[in-house]
């Protein structure tokens, strides 16, 4: 042998010993320029930078363009696309199951803010530990174009007319359901999409993303607020923050005394930096005051609104221990039959 | 006619000299809802049971909580048969709004015993009348003003017990298992009941032929209502997520896992439950959180009634179409809409087998008795695993909500069987595998759970169409492949279901074809049918698809007649699918009032019809 190749430099790898690659999902299929599409990358980003391992993740999703979506991010995860707006059920059921599993879940404004509304409401009230993204673009886009519940009130779209109604704010409603982390953002900010996903991850109940995805086919005329031009117009950042994982060092680059800093559940926290008449996200009327506000004036809010994790969530409503219902052996499950014994002898 | 005010004390026995009737009578008493009368009536009922006579108790009672009308029936029979009679011997009258259609209604010679409150026409000659002063024995002997509507139920225990010859002991014991051995709410009882048997002791001279004798024919036996047995089943069969939201008459069944479950599955020292069970938002939500957690692993259930079943139609063809298991009680009650809530139908038999759109079908299991509730009550979820697919209990509200005699369940004669599994070693022996692959020709795939640490553990559920690996896929070929395959399974889901019960007689050339809780009525009607000179056959249904032995039963016999509980004569269709070519021989025998079927009407119809038939 007188040639070699040079030797490839070794690909990039995490915390625990993965490459990018390993949480790619399938090809998607999606328009493209589909802003569900960004996400989806941020999604991989946030999972990967992580070092989040992809079995101990599950994926879930309703029906639409969005739910579709999970398909196109971590293949080695488990997914479950389940029926149009009623995903939080499923999802509740699995991790009730096996609670020591990190829930992704994707939806959009129709399988949300419409059909689903009562279980998304439920899921929050129930405070399942699941990360759960709306990825909104106020219309429907695989029936092709019919307002969702989300779109803007007198908005104006080719197929579908003028909407008579106004929207549904999700992110008012989660915090209506005593959603304990509600935060908004724009498919077009990764850099703040990333860190909004890993500190949803660490959440002890249910977090709410609504995510304005723009819809390139059916919903991106300028005037559109779930347009690409509006997102990059008009969004208003109501905090800087950075994530720091648990147990690293906090090193953030705004100057000591600008910052104020929350603890999450699992030992990570938020640094927001402090700015003059900020919004402050652990006060919940503030947080309500500041969407109902932006939803008047039509002013496009992004950031962290809202974040307490002291609710307890499902798993410990449910008393549930570090073993997961799923990992009892049939010893355990099926009682004795001496008991059944006792029983029957007590209906004589 | 003329309204008698009734102080009278009973009439001179028109019954008088009549031969004894011993242990073989019913008696109905009629009340007002939410005025305490199940503790007397399940004191009555329970009381009987610990003599060793056999009986049956059966509650009619309203959608309703407070105020409307009730009643409650005992049957005794030292035969065994405890199906519902049309009519009682002996009535019990509480309740003034009733009164006259209770009066009117007394099997003829019987006993109308009556709150001497009530102001009635006395006016039927073969009556025997007791009349008792139950709101002055219950003013006399509760000072709780508060417990006396309650107490005063207790008057007419303590006066049957007299006229009857119930032992004291037995109704003291069946006091104290109704209230779980406490001993205040006992005694305040049994002091009404000793008050108004004495008063009936010097009041009423007995005039009636009915009587009740120790027997030892419930020896071993245990009493329990069907949800009860249901939930005890599920528990036996590990369940693990049971979600549910409230309907009558399948509360009772969820009630029973929250009374059990804590004594069972919770761990002795830290008290750290193994289960967990939801109270959803809605059915769809409840089966929603049972898919999700079978398809984690768990052995998840809900329990509903037919309602509940509507809404659960979309996640039923998806738990069939994804293949994932479930089990799904179904409580049966009056449809269609909200139809009698509390009344008895076995009308969701087409419903549940066909749940969902597209080509949908459901394996469904139809348990005849308590003892089977219980039995299927486990024996469902290994089903389920095993097959990938949701289950259904068919069951209804006269097995759910009654008291049912019974032999005592047997503890489950097999392990937890939860079907092909792979594990992480299994995935990196076999180098990946294909979720939707017919590897072993029973059409079962093999399923890794979320969570499985392996790189090619992993799949993607859904329900749009997909292809062997979990991939979404439009192909014309997948799809067919794919429904040949679930076709396939629901062959191999007839070979595992319970077999149908055989039982026949010597010349029998009429057969019946039946299921569920008509049972009881069933076989009154064969022993008396024989009687009478026509012997039949029986096949007892145990599950949905039917088996061959179904296609054998119906080509063994002239005719066969389909026994049930609903308006359409759903299983008859079933039956006649299930037999083309033999589908004339196949009548129906329907009758959907709300209330079970009685060995009256049975015999009754068939014998009208089998005289056409000649």
């Amino acid at each position: 042998m007188t040639a070699t190749a040079a030797p490839a430099r070794p690909p990039a790898t995490n915390l625990i010993g993965l490459t990018k690659v390993d949480y790619k999902g399938l090809d998607s299929t999606l328009c493209s320029g589909c802003g569900h599409d960004s996400i989806s990358a941020q999604i991989i980003s946030a999972c990967y930078e992580l070092g989040v391992q992809p079995e101990r993740v599950i994926k879930f999703s309703g029906i639409g363009c969005s739910s579709k979506s999970p398909a196109y991010f971590m293949n080695r995860s488990f997914g479950f696309n389940a029926l149009h707006g009623r995903m939080p059920s499923i999802a509740t059921g699995a991790l009730i199951a096996n609670h020591t599993l990190a829930g992704i879940a994707v939806s959009g404004d129709g399988d949300t803010g419409s059909i689903g509304l009562g279980q998304f409401k439920h899921l929050m009230r129930r405070n399942v530990r699941l990360l759960y993204i709306v990825e909104n673009n106020g219309v429907y886009g695989l029936t092709k174009g019919q307002f969702s519940a989300t779109a803007d009130l007198g908005q104006e779209m080719k197929y579908a007319g003028r909407n008579e109604l106004p929207p549904i704010d999700l992110c008012l409603e989660a915090l209506v359901a005593e959603c304990g982390f509600v935060a908004r953002s724009f498919a077009g900010d990764p850099k703040q999409v990333v860190p909004l996903l890993k500190a949803a991850l660490s959440h002890r109940g249910t977090a709410l993303l609504d995510i304005i995805s723009p819809c390139v086919t059916f919903n991106n005329r300028d005037d559109s607020t779930k347009s690409y031009a509006w997102g990059k117009n008009h969004d208003e950042r109501i905090n800087d923050f950075t994530y720091v994982p648990p147990q690293e060092e906090i090193r953030v680059d705004y100057d000591p005394g600008e910052t104020t800093s929350v603890e999450l559940h699992d030992g990570s926290s938020i640094v927001l930096k402090k700015l003059d008449g900020s919004h402050d996200p652990t006060d919940r009327y503030a947080a309500m005051r500041i969407l109902e506000e932006a939803r008047e004036k039509q002013h496009f809010i992004t950031g962290l609104i809202y974040v307490n994790g002291d609710r307890p969530g499902l798993a410990e409503h449910e008393h549930l221990t570090d073993t997961p219902l799923v990992a009892f052996t049939p010893e355990q499950v099926r009682p004795s039959r001496a008991s059944l014994d006792k029983i029957m002898a007590g209906m004589k | 006619m003329s309204v008698t005010e009734l102080e009278t004390g009973p009439q001179a026995a028109p019954a008088a000299g009549r031969p004894p009737v011993i242990n073989d009578f019913s008696i109905s008493v009629a009340t007002k809802n939410g005025s305490g009368s199940q503790t007397a009536n399940t004191t009555l009922l329970r009381a009987l049971f610990k003599m060793g006579i056999p009986v049956s108790g059966k509650n009619l009672f309203p959608s309703n909580i407070q105020g409307l009308p009730t009643w409650y029936t005992i049957r005794l029979n030292q035969d065994g048969f405890t199906a519902r009679r049309p009519r009682a011997e002996i009535v019990v009258a509480m309740n003034p709004a009733t009164m006259i259609e209770d009066h009117a209604t007394v099997e003829p010679g019987g006993v109308f015993m009556y709150a001497d409150d009530l102001k009635l026409a006395l006016n039927r000659a073969d009556l025997t009348y007791y009349p008792i002063p139950a709101k002055r024995l219950a003013t006399e002997n509760e000072t709780d003003p508060k417990l006396r509507t309650y107490v005063a139920n207790m008057v007419y225990v303590g006066a049957l017990m007299h006229l009857l010859g119930i032992g004291l002991a037995d109704i003291e014991s069946a006091l104290l298992y109704h209230f779980k051995g406490k001993r205040k709410p006992v005694d305040s009882n049994m002091k009404v009941v000793r008050a108004a048997a004495e008063w009936a002791a010097a009041n009423l001279p007995k005039h009636d032929p009915y009587q009740v004798a120790p027997a030892n024919q419930t020896d071993g036996l245990i009493m329990i209502d069907g949800n009860t047995a249901g939930a005890l089943g599920a528990i036996y069969g590990g369940v693990t997520l049971a979600a549910w939201y409230p309907i009558t008459p399948a509360t009772s069944l969820a009630d029973a896992l929250n009374h059990y479950l804590p004594q069972l599955r919770a761990d002795a020292e830290t008290k750290a439950p193994s289960y967990s069970v939801i109270q959803a938002e809605d059915e769809l939500a409840a089966l929603g959180m049972v898919l999700g957690a079978s398809w984690a692993g768990a052995r998840a259930m809900t329990s509903t009634s037919g309602p509940g079943i509507s809404l659960m139609a979309e996640f039923a063809g998806l738990g069939y179409y994804a293949e994932i298991p479930a089990v799904i009680w179904d409580v049966q009650r009056m449809g269609p809409s909200t139809g009698l809530p509390t009344r008895v139908a076995q009308g969701d038999i087409k419903l549940a087998y066909y749940l969902g759109h597209g080509d949908a079908k459901h394996v469904c299991l139809l348990p005849g008795s308590v003892k089977e509730c219980f039995e299927f009550g486990w024996r469902a979820f290994d089903l389920a695993e095993r097959l990938q697919t949701p289950v259904f209990v068919l069951s209804d509200l006269d097995l759910g909500m009654n008291q049912w005699m019974s032999e005592p369940f047997e503890y489950p004669d097999a392990p937890i069987d939860h079907g092909k599994v792979l594990s992480a070693a299994d995935v990196e022996r076999l180098g990946g595998f294909s979720r939707y692959k017919d590897v072993d020709g029973d059409g079962i795939g093999w399923r890794t759970l979320p969570g499985t640490d392996h790189p090619l553990a992993a799949y993607f559920t859904r329900g749009s169409g997909h292809n062997e690996r979990a991939q979404y896929s439009e192909r014309p070929d997948d799809w067919e492949r794919n429904m040949a395959r679930l076709t396939r399974k629901f062959e191999t889901a007839r070979t595992l279901l319970p077999a149908p019960v055989l039982q026949t007689m010597p010349g029998a050339d009429v057969g019946l074809i039946a299921f569920g809780s008509t049972d009881p009525a069933i076989q009154e009607t064969r022993t008396r049918l024989s009687a009478a000179g026509t012997p039949t056959a029986y096949l007892r249904l145990r599950a949905l698809p039917l088996r061959p032995e179904v296609r054998d039963f119906v080509a063994a016999h002239r005719v066969v007649y389909v026994v049930e509980m609903n308006t359409d004569s759903q299983m008859h269709q079933l039956v006649q699918l299930h037999v083309p070519d033999l589908a004339p021989r196949v009548r129906r025998a329907n009758k959907s009032d709300g209330l079970p079927l009685t060995a009256d009407w049975i015999t009754d119809f068939l014998t009208s019809a089998l005289e056409k038939e000649k």
